[in-house]
């Protein structure tokens, strides 16, 4: 039974959500979407325990060994994405529940499940598979599902943020299509570890350069590493909030572990930052991120839009500490995927609480909202202050390693940069909780004054996370083993 | 005994402050002051455990992979911890008489900030690596934001703004910096007896610069040009200016300076590679400038302010001295400048209450309504202007002494300078209430006493009194202090 995990793990969201779409009823979507979720995250927990006791698991599908056949592969770091997305996906659903009943109308609830479930299964084979073809499709199976959650939102804007991140979605999943061709035609082969032993001593070298650059863009698309992060703040602000959370959380962490397993794993470390001069592109790329998009965040009067540039800087500071290269520095980049992972879902979700009661998310009319929602609020700011890396929190962990790791490079102006823009993570939540705690209401109406915290569906999930990204905070050495020993995976290749 | 027992009283105080909220007050500041003397217990407890040499340690807490979170006593430690447990106590008794007096709002959630930022202070006190003294540094920051903010209106949240955004971005933009870099360079965050960075090649010139990233990143110690946090921090009810922003805030600072000079560069390392020579004319201009500013304020409040950030620009002079005598000095005073200021500060608030006046150019004549607070202000400021019979004067002798040492004058001249600077702006205070004429008398009518709530009174009269006891009787602590291990 136990070896067949690495399958189950794709099987049972992917088997659940035809079943989802024959159920019809939205309480009994909404059970069946939880249930698959919850083994999913059981599985890959187990998973993750299975690895970091006895090293890679290697899976072939239907039985068919690696080359011919589709395999799976699962070492420290993906095992560690796996627990991520699917952890995410079972917290966030419980919170759906009662989020989705009010901004999705009740008959189409089934599909928004099945949607989900889809894009869980799409998501989790992107990050389980060894197979570079197979990573192509579950990445279109996760994409065209993310569109159609996207476009339930309340707002009609959605359709177009839908539209518009189809557009460039599709773009950069043909680049990424067109990238395992030319890899294909250079090596004769798709399966990851072979690519990686076939690379070097492929006579198309050219070919082998073509495909690395196609595939570079379509993953930086997919991943909205500044300049290519267009079609993600409409995308998180108005799909339904219960999907921005989930996405928030797992979606763009899914993209960067393609381009991890991409530059390392297959084309090799060497390759991608030695000949290549990825960092060239990558580095400046992610620090413009970091800087340009904090900036931008102060300025964002919509909650979930500030939120949103928020996660294109965080992606900036993920993408630079892979841009290092170096252990520490992938090290800090990998933790900072699974930290920056449970702060900004944690934080959607709280926003999504104060849109449940309040209606809207527009920062200044949020003025004392403490006295109605504190637990909602309380919750915001401890998230908040994860964005802003204030130490015992999980952001700390994640700043403090990535600034070790480039000061060990000798990299001084990137440290810098990394704290210039933690100075303007400050402003930009020290603002929003400002207004919320301490600025005195306008309208003194009694409405205005009673407690209407959100339903306890809501925000025993929202705490479930917020625990869990304190206990990490406090706890960072936890993390700091995983994403380490998943660094020198990643540096070592593949075995 | 586990120095970790220090948290667990301001920690646990905490269920019983909400618990009894604001319709049970007396439960409500009795739990705290309860709170407060096993606090105080505790920390007299680690102080015979030092004094008899048993190591005292707890546990570790990996935070990150190399570097944990661990408390660990050492003698500059104890007497900080001493320090803020026994004013906490006094502190909490005067905001009984204060807050009531005063009828301020939201008394549960100021209450509750307090007490985790005094949990921060004793993690800050005995913090064993620089990670530690960081995570607690930055606690005390979040937690006192909500107090200076306290009033709510517009004034009080740009003061927090300004407040936060000193603090937060100096801890983040210099002091984590130098921090990480340390742990580059040395390897270890540990405070080790004659500093780790001796060895760890960095040249003379990267050393006063990374010295500079740690006095500017503390910028609770109120080193100018990152001072103007402090008086903004002044709109807020004057317990907390008197507690924190004259003991608790502050004092983190200067401490935190003066462990980071003995046990993570070493004093030898600084005097030898003069790592600190661009930095004392900062400390001295300090000490001047603010000196200076303090004569141009006429609130009472705002005054101390400024009189509070030369004196502790006197113990970052003696930290980057760094001779045995003069370090020992600068941490003589912090408790001695701990007692003169938080009677000053308490003799405010008392003047608030009762007469509700907070300009100096208004008081002619209040000494004769509130002759006990106003003697207390005289015994306050003779301290902090450094004469006997008050502790103020020892721990000045000691800094003037070490600063000898150096080789040159200038810099106790600028200490007796700004001891001149301090009589003029100090003095004038108790003088103008005692014999000036009270302007609200009619003639031939006699002053009635119109003292502060009794809480009030009894807190002043207990500092006051301890800055003359600790004239007469500086043993013990001159004892502790000598433990220190220097190298």
């Amino acid at each position: 039974m136990i070896d067949q995990f690495p399958a189950l793990q794709i099987m049972v969201p992917l088997v659940a959500a035809p079943i989802c779409v024959m159920i019809r009823n939205p309480r009994w979507s909404w059970v069946c979407a939880m249930v698959a979720s919850t083994l999913a995250f059981l599985i890959s927990i187990i998973l993750l325990q299975q690895v970091m006791a006895n090293g890679v698991i290697r899976y072939a599908v239907g039985g068919w060994a690696a080359p011919s056949g589709i395999e799976y592969y699962i070492d420290a770091m993906n095992a560690a994405v796996l627990v991520l997305v699917s952890g995410i996906s079972a917290v966030v659903l419980v919170y759906a529940y009662r989020s989705v009943a009010k901004s999705v109308p009740a008959e189409k609830h089934y599909l928004f499940y099945t949607a989900w479930l889809m894009c869980v299964c799409g998501l989790l084979g992107i990050v389980i598979t060894g197979d570079a073809f197979n990573v192509f499709v579950f990445l279109e199976i996760s994409s065209l599902s993310m569109y159609t959650l996207i476009s339930f939102g309340q707002d009609r804007r959605a359709l177009t943020a839908s539209f518009r991140y189809l557009v460039l979605g599709s773009v950069g999943a043909s680049f990424i299509l067109i990238g395992i061709g030319f890899l294909y035609a250079a090596t004769g082969t798709l399966n990851m570890t072979d690519l990686a032993a076939r690379i070097p001593d492929s006579e198309s070298q050219r070919a082998v350069l073509v495909a690395f650059s196609f595939l570079t863009m379509g993953v930086l698309i997919k991943s909205a590493v500044f300049p290519l992060h267009a079609w993600l703040p409409n995308a998180y602000t108005f799909a339904p909030v219960a999907v921005t959370a989930f996405l928030a959380g797992t979606a763009t962490k899914v993209s960067l572990y393609v381009l991890l397993r991409f530059f390392f794993s297959v084309f090799g470390k060497d390759y991608s930052f030695g000949q290549h001069l990825l960092n060239g592109v990558l580095l400046p790329a992610a620090v413009a991120g970091f800087v340009l998009m904090s900036l931008v965040a102060i300025f964002q009067n919509d909650l979930r839009r500030m939120l949103a540039y928020s996660s294109v800087a965080q992606v900036g500071y993920i993408v630079a500490g892979f841009s290092l290269a170096t252990q520490s520095g992938l090290t800090a980049g990998i933790v900072h995927v699974v930290n920056h992972g449970m702060v900004k879902a944690s934080l959607f979700m709280a926003v999504g609480c104060i849109l449940y009661r309040v209606g809207h998310v527009h920062t200044p009319s949020l003025d004392n909202l403490m006295k109605r929602m504190p637990f909602t609020c309380v919750a915001f700011i401890i998230s908040g202050m994860g964005l802003i890396g204030v130490p015992l929190t999980v952001g700390f962990v994640s700043k403090f390693t990535l600034i070790e790791a480039s000061l060990e490079k000798g990299w001084w102006a990137i440290a810098a940069l990394v704290l210039l823009s933690s100075l303007m993570a400050i402003v930009y939540v020290g603002r929003v909780i400002e207004i919320m705690v301490f600025r005195r209401s306008r309208e003194t109406g009694p409405e205005s004054s009673g407690m209407c915290e959100a339903p306890l569906s809501m925000l025993v999930p929202l705490y479930v996370l917020v625990g869990v990204s304190l206990y990490f905070g406090i706890n960072g050495s936890a993390t700091l083993e995983v994403a380490g020993r998943a660094a020198s995976f990643l540096l070592g290749g593949l075995q | 005994m586990n120095p970790l027992w220090t948290l667990v009283p301001p920690l646990a105080v905490i269920p019983f402050i909400l618990f009894f909220g604001e319709k049970r007050k007396n439960l409500r500041e009795g739990s705290i002051i309860i709170a407060g003397l096993v606090l105080l217990l505790i920390n007299n407890g680690i102080y015979t455990d030092v004094m008899a040499g048993i190591p005292v340690e707890s546990g570790e807490l990996a935070l990150l992979a190399d570097f944990s979170l661990k408390l660990s006593a050492e003698p500059m430690g104890v007497v900080f911890g001493l320090l803020a447990s026994f004013l906490w106590v006094v502190t909490t008794v005067y905001s009984i008489g204060y807050m009531r007096g005063h009828h301020e709002i939201n008394q549960t959630r100021f209450y509750v900030c307090f007490a985790i930022a005094l949990a921060a202070v004793m993690g800050a006190a005995y913090a064993d690596n620089l990670l530690t003294l960081f995570v607690a540094y930055e606690v005390i920051t979040i937690s006192t934001y909500p107090l200076v903010t306290h009033a709510g209106g517009d004034g009080a949240r740009k003061a927090g703004r300004i407040y936060l955004g000193i603090l937060m971005g100096t801890s983040i933009g210099f002091l984590l910096p130098a921090i990480i870099w340390v742990a580059a360079a040395a390897g270890t965050l540990d405070f080790v007896p004659g500093g780790v960075l001796a060895d760890a090649g960095i040249g003379k010139g990267a050393m006063a610069v990374l010295l500079a990233l740690f006095l500017f990143g503390i910028a609770k110690a109120g080193i100018m040009p990152f001072h103007r946090w402090l008086p903004a921090a002044m709109v807020a009810p004057t317990p907390v200016s008197a507690l924190l922003h004259a003991v608790a805030v502050v004092k983190t600072g200067v401490f935190s300076v003066l462990k980071i000079v003995t046990y993570t560069f070493g004093i030898d390392t600084v005097t030898v590679t003069g790592a600190a020579h661009w930095l004392l004319p900062v400390a001295a201009f300090t000490v001047l400038a603010a000196s200076i500013v303090a004569f141009t304020k006429d609130n009472l409040k705002a005054r101390l302010a400024y009189s509070t950030i030369s004196q502790l620009s006197y113990i970052l002079l003696a930290a980057l001295l760094a001779t045995v005598m003069s370090v020992s000095g600068g941490v003589l005073h912090i408790v001695m400048h701990a007692f003169g200021k938080i009677t000053l500060f308490f003799c405010a608030g008392a003047i608030m209450v009762a007469l509700h006046k907070s300009e100096i150019s208004k008081m002619n004549g209040i000494g004769r309504r509130m002759p006990l607070t106003m003697g207390a202000f005289f015994i306050g400021a003779i301290s902090i202007i450094g004469l006997p019979p008050t502790g103020g004067s020892w721990s000045k002798l000691l800094i003037a002494g070490g600063s000898l040492d150096s080789g040159t004058i200038i810099w106790v001249s600028v200490l007796m300078l700004s001891t001149l600077l301090n009589i003029a702006y100090l003095l004038p205070i108790p003088l103008r209430a005692f014999l000036r004429p009270d302007p609200d008398l009619q003639p031939g009518e006699t002053a009635t006493w119109q003292e502060a709530p009794y809480a009030c009174l009894w807190a002043i009269a207990l500092t006051a009194t301890s800055c003359v006891l600790l004239f007469l009787y500086p043993r013990p602590l001159t004892e502790l202090i000598g433990l220190i291990q220097w190298r």
